[in-house]
């Protein structure tokens, strides 16, 4: 399953991170990120530039209204995101804790749509389902003894 | 205790059980690896990594999950080996072998890097040779792969593989005690083994992508746990060898062929061929994956390996809209390849399928029949339903209906795959 590890912070964590020597960020998110390639977890992940150079579409107006700058009132601004193949949440909350990133800044972490999210009355989830029951009952059963 | 906190005691028990899991799942090839290195003794090293975790899901739940797990299961794996030879009356001996207080040692910060970030990728792919090395048999690789180097629980294992957890134990008993009598050294292989070695491990993981999307027995078309699985190894094993061009090869052919996935299987649970799959729902970051991974492979101008030949196959696919305006040829092209570096009758089998689809007058049905009969004869083919099933489609096209039914037929008497003879049945009974 993937996770999306959305990197948010507040204004004084933005200026903060601005203050610190560019080298010591760099090397510090590029052995995380090389620590995620190494255990073939990594599926996908970018920085963003700076808020302000951004722009924002509202769909509340027709033709939609584009405004410069981050999103409204918002008192965090996003600025990055790693999308992960992990084999659980705490997997993905484990890899989120080991972020190189200090007060003012948050992960959050969302579940990206897999198959997994099909409707729960397809057919084939139901068969694998039902699949699964049996095979837990047969290993109750053989449990004990069993061979190659 | 109210029925309400009985509730939430079990609750947080299994959040710090999953927790311990999701730690071990990360970590584990690297404590095992480093425990080998320390006792020097794979087998032993296995052992206190399990009994580790085993610990680990004892305590943790009641104590918290410590801020630093590897550090803590390494420490505590340490500990049991310092144990064990205490036991044996052999502490003297490995302290002065080995030049170090070890109980000091293990004393040292629980919150340290256990291991010296130079050296623990090299004993990874160490642990990785090891695993699968030639003296296991197929089965004992794949589950001791599963098992050290991706951390997978062995009631995990036997699910995916639809056999008893007792079943997959004895594997890995008999597999760590086949490496102590071979006496297999924990060290890669040297030079002139090296590529033959490397392909068993391509195999292995080859093995366990394909046994998750194309089962070779039962009635489950898709385990994609295990694909998933496989390919999380093969992108480790990219970043442990990436000067090795068959990695990228590998890698490139499991993220192309997942990449087929969500198509792969219609809202009844039955195959999709790859002619009617909705390739709107192919995964395109997977793609795009496996493109740049093949690009990797082609980039060190040596010639494709098998994989990569593959993989070029897929990536055919995944650049066409449709059947019809694939590129056939170069999909022709790389199967000649594969039959001068991997030749067989199955290679020829599917080079003519790709014949078949190219345009006349070098391709065509006609064409590819010529070069399906001449495959008659193959031992390899006999008892398979691969050839009657393609032979069926061709002599289909070719308006022999009558040869074309009793080739399905042939083919759906021979599958072991129940959805797939449902398949060809159908084919059978269209053809009447």
């Amino acid at each position: 399953m993937q996770y999306m590890l959305i990197m948010r912070s507040d204004d004084a964590a933005v200026e903060a991170f601005k203050e610190m020597p560019f080298e010591q960020v760099i090397e510090a998110m590029g052995k995380y990120n090389e620590s995620m390639i190494n255990a073939g977890v990594l599926v996908a992940g970018e920085g963003l530039s700076d808020a302000s150079e951004g722009f924002v579409v509202d769909f509340t107006a027709d033709p939609p209204l584009v405004t410069d700058g981050p999103y409204g009132e918002t008192k965090e601004l996003f600025n990055g995101f790693w999308i992960l193949e992990v084999a659980s949440k705490e997997e993905a909350a484990e890899w989120a804790k080991r972020c190189p990133l200090g007060p003012g800044a948050k992960l959050e972490v969302r579940r990206v749509h897999g198959a997994e999210d099909f409707p729960a009355d397809n057919e084939w989830i139901q068969k694998e389902e039902g699949w699964r029951a049996e095979q837990t009952a047969k290993q109750a059963a053989q449990a004990p003894g069993g061979s190659d | 205790m109210t029925e309400a906190s009985d509730e939430t005691a079990r609750r947080a028990e299994e959040s710090a059980r999953r927790a311990v899991v999701a730690v071990w799942r990360i970590e584990s090839a690297r404590i095992v690896a480093t425990l080998t290195r320390y006792t020097g003794d794979f087998a032993l090293a296995e052992d206190l990594a399990q009994d580790a975790l085993t610990d680990a899901l004892d305590q943790w739940p009641a104590q918290g999950v410590p801020r630093n797990g590897a550090a803590w299961l390494t420490s505590v794996g340490k500990r049991k080996a310092i144990d064990a030879w205490r036991r044996q009356e052999r502490f003297a001996q490995r302290v002065a072998a080995m030049g170090l207080d070890l109980e000091q040692e293990q004393d040292r910060a629980a919150d340290a890097v256990p291991w010296d970030p130079d050296e623990i990728d090299d004993d990874v792919l160490r642990l990785v040779f090891t695993a699968c090395h030639p003296v296991l048999s197929q089965q004992a690789r794949v589950a001791l792969t599963l098992r050290v180097v991706a951390g997978l629980e062995t009631t995990e294992i036997a699910r995916a593989f639809l056999v008893p957890v007792a079943t997959i134990q004895q594997r890995i008993v008999r597999a760590k005690q086949a490496l102590a009598d071979a006496n297999v050294p924990f060290e890669t292989p040297p030079r002139a083994e090296r590529q033959q070695r490397l392909g068993a491990v391509l195999g292995v993981i080859y093995l366990i992508f394909t046994e998750g999307h194309a089962a070779t027995a039962g009635e489950d078309w898709l385990r994609p746990e295990l694909s998933r699985e496989a390919i999380r190894l093969a992108r480790q094993l990219v970043a442990l060898q990436p000067e090795e061009p068959e990695v990228h090869g590998l890698l490139a052919l499991m993220e192309l062929t997942a990449a087929r996935f969500p198509a792969r299987v219609d809202a009844h649970g039955e195959p999709v061929l790859l002619a009617d799959q909705d390739r709107r729902r192919w995964d395109r970051g997977a793609i795009r994956r496996g493109k740049a991974a093949l690009a990797r492979a082609e980039s060190f101008g040596r010639g494709l390996g098998p994989y990569a030949l593959q993989a070029t196959i897929a990536q055919a696919h995944a650049d066409a809209s449709d059947l019809a305006s694939t590129d056939w040829a170069r999909i022709v092209a790389a199967y000649e390849g594969l039959e001068r570096v991997a030749p067989s009758p199955i290679v020829t089998l599917n080079r003519a399928v790709a014949v078949s689809m190219a345009p006349e007058p070098e391709g065509g049905p006609a064409a590819a029949l010529a070069i399906v009969d001449g495959l008659a004869g193959e031992k390899a083919l006999a008892m398979g339903h691969l050839l009657p099933s393609v032979r069926g489609e061709l002599l289909a096209r070719l308006g022999r209906a009558d040869e074309a039914r009793d080739a399905f037929a042939l083919a759906a008497e021979r599958t072991q795959n129940v959805r797939e003879r449902a398949v060809l049945l159908a084919r059978a009974a269209a053809g009447r």
